[in-house]
């Protein structure tokens, strides 16, 4: 086990862990926490595959915007406990739990049929600029120019709708 | 160890989760939360795949996620939106006393 290999673990085990306190967690603020642990640590494996752009760009937007929008919302409706939705009983949520964990075996089945990467990333074949912010923002106005400019149609939609849809009196 | 069917799973244990939190959940804020654990089990698979068969390939995964992190932006500000309205107008963040549609 190399030092990448140990990282790649204990990341993998805290998003895992973030994870599945933000579904179990009653309280939406410490789902909020979870969900941080979760995309910080998963930040930390874009790091490990050689993405440092993705990496502060994940801290910076998911964890820094989303979850802060997340938390503000949560404060400002300020739910009683009773307003907090009655979950599904017990019985129910074991059978969703059966089916997801269903989910994941035919997943990681089909991973194993499809026998994608067994060894290890080759470390030798990396570009030294593979996964930069020059090089990414290269790619970003030059060949993938058309879907960055979409997208940013998509970002406008996105704000008025929201202020419409928060808006007091349409 | 750090391989990219190891990457592959993790991602699909992400998915998974974020699946049972959907389905189980009835807070709308803690489903919107496991949309986007799901959207970021997704950008993990795109990043592993983008790094192990192009490492000096252009950059399709990682821009990619790029776009897919805008649009998970976006997706949780127009969410958020709708359930401000929601909340003003039944008190409640619970999706299972949304039926008013229903016939």
């Amino acid at each position: 086990m190399t030092i990448v290999d140990i990282l790649f673990l204990l990341a993998a085990i805290a998003s895992v862990v973030g994870a599945v306190q933000v579904v179990s967690q009653r309280n939406p603020v410490y789902s909020a926490l979870g969900l941080i642990a979760s995309l910080v640590s998963m930040a930390i494996i874009f790091l490990l595959l050689h993405a440092p752009f993705l990496a502060v760009i994940q801290v910076a937007v998911y964890a820094g915007a989303i979850v802060v929008l997340f938390l503000f919302v949560i404060m400002l409706l300020n739910l009683k406990p009773e307003d907090l939705g009655k979950d599904p009983d017990p019985p129910v949520r074991r059978r969703v739990a059966l089916g997801s964990l269903a989910l994941f075996i035919l997943l990681g089945i089909n991973l194993a049929r499809a026998g994608l990467g067994a060894q290890p990333f080759a470390e030798e074949q990396v570009d030294p600029t593979y996964g930069s912010t020059a090089a990414v923002g290269e790619a970003l106005m030059t060949g993938y120019v058309l879907p960055f400019e979409v997208t940013s149609i998509l970002v406008i939609v996105a704000i008025v709708g929201a202020v419409v849809m928060a808006k007091r009196k349409l | 160890m750090f391989t990219l069917s190891n990457c592959l799973i993790l991602a699909a244990a992400l998915f998974s989760i974020g699946v049972y939190g959907v389905v189980a959940r009835r807070n709308i804020l803690i489903m919107l939360m496991s949309v986007e654990l799901m959207l970021n089990a997704a950008n993990l698979a795109l990043v592993s795949f983008g790094r192990y068969y192009w490492p000096r390939g252009d950059h399709a995964g990682q821009v990619f996620v790029m776009l897919a992190i805008a649009v998970a932006a976006a997706e949780a500000a127009v969410g958020l939106a709708i359930l401000l309205a929601y909340f003003r107008n039944r008190e409640s963040a619970d999706s299972g006393a949304m039926g008013l549609l229903k016939g």
